[in-house]
Order: structure tokens, then C-alpha cells, then sequence
């Protein structure tokens, strides 16, 4: 991914913006043009709410090129308190106590590295929300 | 429009060709298939290759093939569509040859996918996703499959076992398949316990990498007979699709584009599932299989599994499934698969088959979808 | 002495800590090192470590938004955001642009990134107070922010660790959670500490360090004082720089004050020294708790050297505001212990190591 194309998703990486027809009441993340359920040109911003619930997950252990530093790690398809969907990283997490339907929240975390030398990709990922009891562990 | 017929076959043994590049692959199944077809004079050429831009640096394989062929003064095209870019192109060359527009048609799908590293490999796999919602995230194609692996057990109460015994109906079916990258039979022990890719996906629920390429000739229905005695007809085709972001989809656990894509071509075919005598599905993940079973319409949703664990896919069951050993068993070079699949059903229909033949096909399909689901290809045979 | 033209209030405050934790005795034994001397003499028992998809821009961000929060003002309003610390993720590229954009600050604000080794988090504040105080900027960003780095069986390994502290400056309103009255720099050029340009650790003087420690903290803090015409029992809290247990507290008698004022800031023992977030994150400590009224002197220490302090007074709108945000408490509770190789597989300390 090279920068200038960062760069343009910057508005859903760091803040969750969403596209919202205001006629159908549709969210899509990431936005679009086109409401594709009611047809029409006149979608407005909206800013996703940060917290929801995991549907499902998996826990990648043969990483693409890039991400081999973080493996094993966890990805997960998490529905926003709104109904939004999306997929994203769980971070801070243990994935043998990872149940589904649990409460996660968005933090800003390094996405991707790029070498010593790259641009850092930070991004959203979802953190099971801030818990001081019982707080499932990370695997090294 | 004219009703269209293969009348030539010709595949590769799905390996790692070391010695082959993606010409010389692309050439022996071509020449295998213009040699199974009475060597008819080609009048176009179609190429599906998902990759080779990727995996191998190469773009602009149509006229690299077509010169290979001494096709050179013929249309050349290439298509690419995922993980179904060899289905893509036999749907292009039909229409080709349903207009009007020609006549013989040599439609072959080839991919060399051993010249780059493993992990660089998966993430070339994972360009079909989308790059800045799916891919951005380190989630691998085998990770979307996983996720919906994970709801599916969840959901239907489902076990891995049930999953392996499907691999391991893979195994032993590609057991019997001498083009088949792993023509040996395993153990439920050994499909259950492999290493972990992206869980619950382990290593023997995936499809391999490997090298391969298969080829068809297709001709005007009525002028088959010149060349075959075993005529196989093309009666129903179509490509669906779904929305390209997973986490969009109103449906997890269904691949609409199957459904749809398979709702019309056996409309087209005026077939129903009950009439599929066999079937050559896209297993690149077991789950993906387990799911193709349900929306092909072999079994109710959340019970594909139950398919698997009562034999109905195997060869001699209901729907066999896969007899070719699949995606998984025979191999999954990605843009040629789509024709491997093809070839195995137009064999299956000669009653060329061999040890592996399911008895009396009459009717076969082959289901060839490119990410999870983004979008499939059915195309209907009929033996005629 | 600094004092500013019109009066300037904390509007919010936050903190972060990274939930990974290494102890002492983990280190101690793989470097076959004197264990007690790190956990009984500088009372360090773990340290808190940054996850591998963690650095001084995430934590800061998290720091950022927690004290966003508690300020409740509109992102768009703030005119400044400065980034303190000695680890920036880039040498060329602000801390403070990813932050900025994070909250929602830009376009229209001024990002700055600023080093002076552990007190550049103080720095940042007192810039945001001048900016606001001149009427520049309605509100500034101050953050105190580090993965701090040490090098693998030095000393510095068993405190270097990961944290970060912001305050939201605007003008005194009643809305305030502090005020913050007064503030003392000060300076001298003390080759104590340093890390030179390329150089992924720092090297230090041993014990000169902590000479050229006391001798900052308690300049800046008697000035502070005899300026004010304070004297240390008018404090109901004083939080030092915290590079060890035992600095803040042989500090803090020198000057004149008792370990019951020390104690509520000193969060070192629990998660070692954050640098730049170091003394920040005491005062955040101190403000979720802190009644109106109370009194605070702030001490930062940053080798090379300098030391800030800084005079503030705890406003009635500290106590609606605590709950908005987590605390300080919430996150050293939560936490995981992670053994050396991990710590060195996540701090990229390992040779060969590349990531793609």
C-alpha cells in the first residue's frame, strides 16, 4: 500500500468515518457514492460509535508478508452498537479465552511496520474493552 | 444462440513443475486437449490466469500463449477473475462460440505459482480481498473462510471432525485421479491434526499451491459429431456475485453468489439440483466446500455436514461431489482450476473416467467462485 | 519564574498504560544481576511494556483521546498539539500530526514534536500555557508520551518502560479540573544522560545522573517555592520525576517534604519509568483523586538537563470530570506478564530480525 493511498483512508483508519443515506438510513464502512439499497447520490458523514461485539474471529498463524512480527494474531468481523459491521484486528487479547459476542472497543494501534525504514500504517483495532479483572492474556 | 460442445480435453498433473514455466504448462495441456479433440484449426484463443503479474512478473499472457500455439493471428484473450479465472474463460469463449462469432475455441487456464515464496504467496492470494478493509488488516483469504468456519460450528453445532472427514473424501477420491497433486488417501487423524493456519482453518482444510494447466476445445454442438463419438454439451452457464466486503454481507454463512450464480445456469440448463449426477465444487477451504454442498442445493443450509458424515458426496452416494479429489486433493493452480474442474466433468460424462468414474453421469456442474464468495461461475454439462 | 498574563486551567486529563508487564526478577535473571538492588534499594517490581503493535503515537493517542473526554470540548477548537518524548516513532514526521488527526484537531492547529528526555511532556505544557494564555489558541494538547529504550543488561533496563500522559490546557473557567499558576524552568547543559542521533540506546553518567537530578529537581522546586513565598507544608501533594522509587523520596526530604505527599504520584514501583510520561503521569494519578482546593507542585527532570516546575491548584471541576475517561488505577490493574524473549521480540531487540 503505498503512502498517497494511506494516506486517502486516513478519515476511516483514525476516525471510523462512515458514509449514511439519509433517505434509506444505510451505513456503509467503508463510504461509498451510491446508496445501493435505495439508489440515491446524496450520502452524508457519519462517525461509527467505537464500541460493539465480536461475531466471530480467527486466529492467523501463517501471516502475508508483512506481518510476520505480530503473529499469532487475531482478526475479527465485529458489529458496532449501531448494526454497522467490520473487520479488524483484536489486539491485547488471548485467543484460547476469546468468546464470541464479547464486548470490544476501537483503539489506534500500528497496523503494519514497512521495515526500518517504511511509512508506520496505524489504524483501528478492537481491544476487548478495558477491564482490570479477568482480562484474557496475549500470546508472545 | 448455438448450442455449444467440448470436444477435447487435456490437463497436466497439478505439481510443483520446477521444469515448466507458464508456457511450457500452458502448451502440453493445450496440446493434450487439441490431440484429445482430432486436432481441429483453432479459431480463438482464451487464457485464464488469476496471477501471473504477481506470482511471476508476467502481464500480457495472451499473445505469450498464443505464439506458443502458432495461434498468433487469431483473437487472443486473457481473463481474470479471481480465483475463478479459468470458469471465466470458458464463459467468455462459450459466448463466443453460442453467437456465432467462432467456431473452435481452445480455452485452457494455467498458473505458476512454485517461482515465489510461501508467504509472499499467501499474500498475493489475499490481493482478491479488499486491499484497504480486509487485506490492511493481515487478514488472509484463509482467515475470512475461518471466520465463518468459527460462526458456522458455533451456529449449527458442528465439529472440526466433520470438517476433516470431508478432506479426507477428498483424499480418496484424488487416490484414483493420476492428475491429482496429492493422489494418496489420509487418515481422519491426520486431516484433523495439522498445523494451525488461521483458526480453526488448519493446513489439511486448505487447498495447496502448486503449478498446473488444463485445456478444452469447444466447437458449434452440431459439428461435435465430426470429431467425438462421447459429445459433452454446455447447457446452462452463468456468474453471480455478492457484495465485495465480507463484513457487508447480509448473510454470513451463505455464498449468494452461488446460489444465484447456480439458480440461473440450471434455469438456463432447465435442471434442477435433484438432476446433478455430479458435481466439481470449489473447495478451497473445506468449509468453502461444506457450504458449496448447501448452496448448489445438495443440502440445507447448516447441513452440509451431515451430507459429508452420510456419504451422500462420495462417488457412489447422491451428489458425488469432487471426484476428481477437488480443489484440496487434486489441486488448486489457481487460474487453470476452473477448466481442471471442467475437463474432469466432461471425462466423468464420456464415462472416461476411469477408476475414478461415477456411474451413469448424465448431467455434471462445475462451481468455481474467486474470494469468499465475491463472486462464483456454475457452468452445466450434459452428455449427450 | 513563569507566571501567565491571563489564567490557564486544565480542562482534561488522561493517561495510557500498555498492559504488558515484565518484573524485575525476570530480567535480573537472565542478565545474572543483583536482584534485590533493583527491587528493595530503587523499589522498581515490574515495569510496564508496550505491545508489539504499540509505540509512542498509539499510546499518545490514547492518552489524547482519554483527556479529550474529560475535557468535553469540541476536537476542531483545539489550536495546538505537542508531543514530548525520546522515542518518537520518526525522527522526521511529528508524534503530533497522527495525534492531531486522530482526535480530530486538524486541519487548523499547530503539531509540534519536542525532546528534552523525560521532562519534554512538562515542556509541552508550559508552551500550551503560553499559547493559551496569549489568546493564540483556546485549547493546546500537551502530551508526555515514551517506549522508553534501554540497552539489553544495562541498569536502565530494569525502570525503561512505556506510559503516556495529556492534559487539555484552555483558559481558567469554571469548568477547570486545575490551575495552573506558575511554572519554573530550569536549565544548564549537563552531559548526564543522552542518546546520540542514530543510536537505538542511551548512555548515561551512573551516578552522575542522579547527582545532576537533585541538583535540577530541587533548584527548580526551591526557586518555584521562594518565588511563590511557599513553603512545602502549603502542598497537599508534590509528584517528582520518577527514574527509580528512591530518587522522588530522598528528593522529597531534602526539600522538606513527607513520604504521605510523595505517595499518591509515585507510580514507578508499579510500572517503572515512562520518560517523557513519567511525572504527567502522577499528576493524572493525583487528579482522580485530588480534592478542590488541594495544592500540588509538579517537579519534572529531564537529563541534559532541566527541570520544570510547576505550581497548581486543584478547581471545583476535577470531580464531574474523573469518571469520563479511565484512570490511572484502571490501567496499571489490568495487566499480563510477559517473559524476556517475548520483551525482546517485541522491542525488536533482536539481531536479524526484520519486519518486512
Amino acid at each position: 500500500m503505498s503512502p498517497s493511498n494511506l494516506w486517502r483512508e486516513i478519515p476511516q483508519r483514525y476516525r471510523l468515518e462512515a458514509a449514511f443515506c439519509p433517505k434509506c438510513l444505510t451505513t456503509y464502512f467503508p463510504p461509498r457514492e451510491l446508496c445501493t439499497e435505495c439508489g440515491s447520490r446524496e450520502l452524508e458523514k457519519k462517525k461509527l460509535p467505537t464500541r460493539g461485539k465480536l461475531v466471530t474471529y480467527t486466529v492467523i498463524h501463517t501471516p502475508p508478508k508483512g506481518f510476520e512480527l505480530y503473529a499469532p494474531y487475531i482478526v475479527g468481523l465485529i458489529k458496532l452498537e449501531d448494526g454497522t459491521h467490520l473487520t479488524a484486528q483484536i489486539t491485547d487479547a488471548d485467543p484460547d479465552k476469546l468468546d464470541l459476542d464479547v464486548d470490544v472497543e476501537a483503539v489506534i494501534r500500528k497496523v503494519k511496520e514497512n521495515g526500518r525504514d517504511g511509512p508506520i500504517y496505524y489504524g483501528y483495532k478492537f481491544r476487548p474493552i478495558l477491564n482490570a479483572n479477568g482480562a484474557p492474556e496475549r500470546k508472545c | 444462440m448455438r448450442k455449444v460442445a467440448v470436444i477435447g480435453v487435456g490437463m497436466i498433473k497439478v505439481d510443483h513443475h520446477w521444469k515448466e514455466s507458464i508456457r511450457s504448462l500452458f502448451t502440453k495441456a493445450a496440446i493434450n486437449a487439441l490431440e484429445d479433440a482430432g486436432n481441429p484449426d483453432i479459431d480463438a484463443l482464451y487464457v485464464g490466469n488469476m496471477s501471473a503479474g504477481q506470482f511471476n512478473k508476467q502481464e500480457n499472457l495472451a499473445p505469450m500463449l498464443a505464439d506458443a500455439l502458432g495461434l498468433e493471428s487469431k483473437p487472443s484473450l486473457r481473463v481474470e477473475e479471481g480465483c475463478s479465472s479459468g470458469s471465466a474463460a470458458l464463459y467468455m469463449a462459450l459466448k463466443d462460440v453460442a453467437s456465432g462469432m467462432h467456431d473452435f475455441v481452445l480455452v485452457g487456464g494455467v498458473e505458476k505459482m512454485m517461482d515465489t515464496a510461501t508467504n509472499d504467496a499467501t499474500f498475493i492470494i489475499s490481493t482478491v480481498t479488499d486491499q484497504e478493509y480486509e487485506a490492511f488488516t493481515g487478514l488472509s483469504l484463509a482467515g475470512i473462510n475461518a471466520m465463518v468456519m468459527r460462526l458456522y460450528m458455533n451456529k449449527f453445532g458442528v465439529k472440526r471432525e466433520s470438517f476433516a472427514k470431508f478432506v479426507v473424501q477428498m483424499h480418496e477420491n484424488a487416490s484414483k485421479n493420476p492428475y491429482a497433486q496429492f493422489p494418496f488417501k489420509i487418515s481422519l487423524d491426520k486431516a484433523l491434526n495439522s498445523a494451525p493456519v488461521a483458526e480453526p482453518i488448519h493446513l489439511m482444510d486448505c487447498a495447496p499451491i502448486g503449478d498446473g494447466a488444463a485445456a478444452l476445445v469447444i466447437c458449434p454442438a452440431e459439428k461435435a459429431k465430426d470429431f467425438t463419438s462421447d459429445q459433452v454439451d454446455i447447457i446452462g452457464a452463468w456468474k453471480a456475485s455478492d457484495t465485495f466486503l465480507f463484513h457487508m454481507r447480509k448473510d454470513f454463512l451463505s455464498m449468494k453468489a452461488t446460489i444465484e450464480a447456480s439458480r440461473n445456469a440450471y434455469e438456463m440448463a432447465n435442471i434442477t439440483p435433484e438432476d446433478v449426477d455430479v458435481a466439481e465444487v470449489h473447495d478451497s477451504f473445506s468449509i468453502a466446500g461444506i457450504l458449496a454442498i448447501e448452496d448448489l442445493g445438495f443440502a440445507r443450509k447448516g447441513e452440509g455436514w451431515i451430507a459429508v458424515e452420510e456419504g451422500l458426496i462420495s462417488p457412489d452416494g447422491e451428489t458425488p461431489v469432487n471426484p476428481s479429489g477437488g480443489l484440496k486433493a487434486r489441486g488448486h493452480p489457481i487460474g487453470a482450476t476452473g477448466i481442471y474442474q471442467a475437463a474432469e466433468i466432461v471425462l466423468q460424462l464420456r464415462g472416461d473416467a476411469g477408476k475414478r468414474q461415477v456411474p451413469d453421469a448424465r448431467i455434471g456442474i462445475t462451481h468455481n467462485t474467486s474470494g469468499f464468495g465475491t463472486s462464483a461461475i456454475v457452468h452445466v454439462f450434459k452428455a449427450e | 519564574m513563569m507566571i501567565p498574563k491571563s489564567r490557564v486551567g486544565i480542562e482534561g486529563w488522561g493517561c495510557y498504560i500498555p498492559r504488558y508487564r515484565i518484573k524485575t526478577d525476570d530480567i535480573a535473571s537472565v542478565w545474572d544481576a543483583p536482584v534485590d538492588r533493583f527491587k528493595e534499594d530503587l523499589m522498581i517490581q515490574e515495569k510496564a511494556i508496550a505491545g508489539p503493535d504499540e509505540d509512542t503515537i498509539t499510546l499518545s493517542t490514547e492518552a489524547a483521546i482519554n483527556a479529550v473526554k474529560r475535557a468535553g470540548i469540541d476536537p476542531s477548537e483545539i489550536g495546538a498539539v505537542l508531543c514530548g518524548s525520546e522515542s518518537h516513532p520518526y525522527a522526521v514526521k511529528p508524534t503530533g500530526c497522527t495525534v492531531a488527526e486522530v482526535i480530530g484537531a486538524t486541519p487548523y492547529t499547530l503539531a509540534a514534536d519536542l525532546e528534552f528526555a523525560c521532562k519534554a511532556g512538562t515542556e509541552a505544557v508550559q508552551m500550551c500555557m503560553g499559547l493559551v494564555a496569549s489568546g493564540m489558541i483556546k485549547y493546546g494538547l500537551a502530551i508526555g508520551a515514551d517506549v522508553a529504550q534501554s540497552a539489553p543488561g544495562d541498569d536502565l533496563e530494569y525502570a525503561a518502560a512505556s506510559g503516556a500522559a495529556a492534559l487539555l490546557i484552555g483558559p481558567l473557567s469554571s469548568s477547570s479540573a486545575a490551575s495552573i499558576e506558575a511554572t519554573v524552568s530550569y536549565v544548564t547543559d549537563t552531559p548526564d544522560f543522552w542518546r546520540r542521533a542514530e543510536q537505538p540506546y542511551p548512555k548515561h553518567g551512573g551516578p552522575f545522573t542522579g547527582l545532576s537530578y537533585f541538583h535540577h529537581v530541587t533548584s527548580a522546586a526551591e526557586h518555584l517555592m521562594s518565588e511563590l513565598g511557599l513553603k512545602p507544608s502549603d502542598f497537599d501533594y508534590v509528584i517528582f520525576h520518577q527514574p527509580n522509587g528512591k530518587f522522588p523520596l530522598r528528593a522529597a526530604s531534602q526539600l522538606g517534604f513527607t513520604k504521605e505527599q510523595v505517595s499518591k504520584g509515585l507510580l514507578v514501583p508499579y510500572i517503572g519509568n515512562t520518560y517523557s510520561g513519567s511525572s504527567l503521569l502522577g499528576l493524572t494519578a493525583v487528579l482522580d483523586e485530588a480534592a478542590p482546593g488541594q495544592q500540588i507542585l509538579l517537579v519534572s527532570y529531564g537529563s541534559g538537563a532541566g527541570s520544570d516546575a510547576m505550581y497548581i491548584i486543584v478547581q471545583d471541576g476535577v470531580e464531574e470530570k474523573r469518571d469520563a475517561a479511565p484512570k490511572v488505577w484502571d490501567y496499571i490493574k489490568r495487566k499480563q506478564y510477559i517473559d524476556y524473549a517475548c520483551y525482546a521480540k517485541w522491542r525488536r531487540m533482536i539481531i536479524g530480525l526484520e519486519t518486512k
